[in-house]
């Protein structure tokens, strides 16, 4: 994810980090025997979500305005 | 059997995430994901969380992922840009580090758990019922957050994506949409002869080709509705 500069696949990485981080919660859940876990993966599920489709409404955005799909020449926010 | 349904779900999701990271096209790692996901969606089922496998399966691999190729498609597969100098040393320590980290932890830890069964459910666990009220109980303020969290974006994804006067709304080209004109527009003038009766020639009346009675030539043949 870091390596990568085109923001679609850093997306597609931060997909998989979430994924690790609900499969952690379900296991954790059937280890102790409570449900929380799987509330708490249902919650990380509705952010990533959330998260999908800003990210996705971003680049097509960029794609619009045929600035370069490059998460590194996108700094006219840079300080 | 539930073993060697684990195994095949762990092999399955382990190789769609290498996949996801090692694919160069976006539209093969954008499978590749789908198919991580609905592996997980397995794993889930065998880890008793009927619920969450269900909503993994439909909502993940069925919606998400469906925006993704959308996307994917629409951008048209962009070129993966070659990272930088510095990234290319830094990102492969990070990942170690985190990997050193990852199993210093599993095997302090968690491989207590594994020759256990792990703690005694209670029957229904992980089914809907027992989620929803857990989400309607405990973890009120959570739901509601979350669903402050989905108007939110909702509203922001169609501020972004939208075509005119958007947030980008100055220097975008202005949609054009040219109309064929008609030839004949059934008025009176139409009726007595003349053929043309655009507004614009029927301002000019002294241009090079003559009084407005004869018909131009292109207006003679092209046909009309």
């Amino acid at each position: 994810m870091l390596t990568r500069r085109n923001p679609l696949s850093i997306l597609l990485c931060l997909e998989l980090m979430l994924n690790g981080a609900n499969l952690a919660l379900v296991a954790f859940a059937r280890m102790w025997g409570g449900e929380s876990g799987q509330v708490f993966a249902l919650i990380v599920m509705i952010v990533a979500a959330a998260e999908v489709t800003v990210g996705l409404g971003l680049i097509v955005a960029i794609y619009r305005r045929r600035l370069p799909i490059d998460v590194d020449e996108l700094s006219e926010l840079h300080g | 059997m539930t073993q060697f349904l684990f195994f095949v779900a762990a092999i399955g999701a382990l190789g769609g995430a290498l996949g996801v990271v090692l694919l160069r096209n976006p539209f093969y790692s954008v499978l590749s994901l789908a198919f991580h996901l609905v592996c997980l969606a397995a794993l889930f089922l065998l880890l008793h969380a009927e619920f969450v496998a269900a909503a993994q399966v439909v909502v993940y691999a069925g919606a998400v992922m469906v925006l993704y190729v959308f996307v994917v498609s629409y951008i048209g597969g962009a070129e993966q840009v070659p990272s930088g100098a510095v990234l290319k040393v830094l990102g492969p320590l990070f990942a170690l580090a985190v990997a050193v980290e990852l199993c210093i932890a599993m095997l302090g830890s968690a491989l207590k758990g594994i020759k256990t069964k792990g703690a005694p459910i209670h029957a229904g666990f992980g089914q809907p019922a027992h989620i929803g009220t857990q989400l309607l109980t405990k973890y009120l303020f959570a739901f509601e957050a979350a669903s402050i969290l989905l108007l939110v974006a909702a509203i922001g994804a169609v501020v972004l994506a939208r075509r005119r006067r958007g947030l980008e709304g100055g220097d975008e080209e202005p949609v054009r949409i040219r109309l064929r004109e008609p030839d004949y527009a059934g008025t009176m003038a139409e009726g007595a002869g003349v053929r043309s009766t655009r507004y614009d020639e029927l301002l000019r009346p002294d241009d090079e080709s003559g009084t407005q009675q004869e018909p131009k030539p292109e207006a003679t043949h092209t046909g009309g509705w």
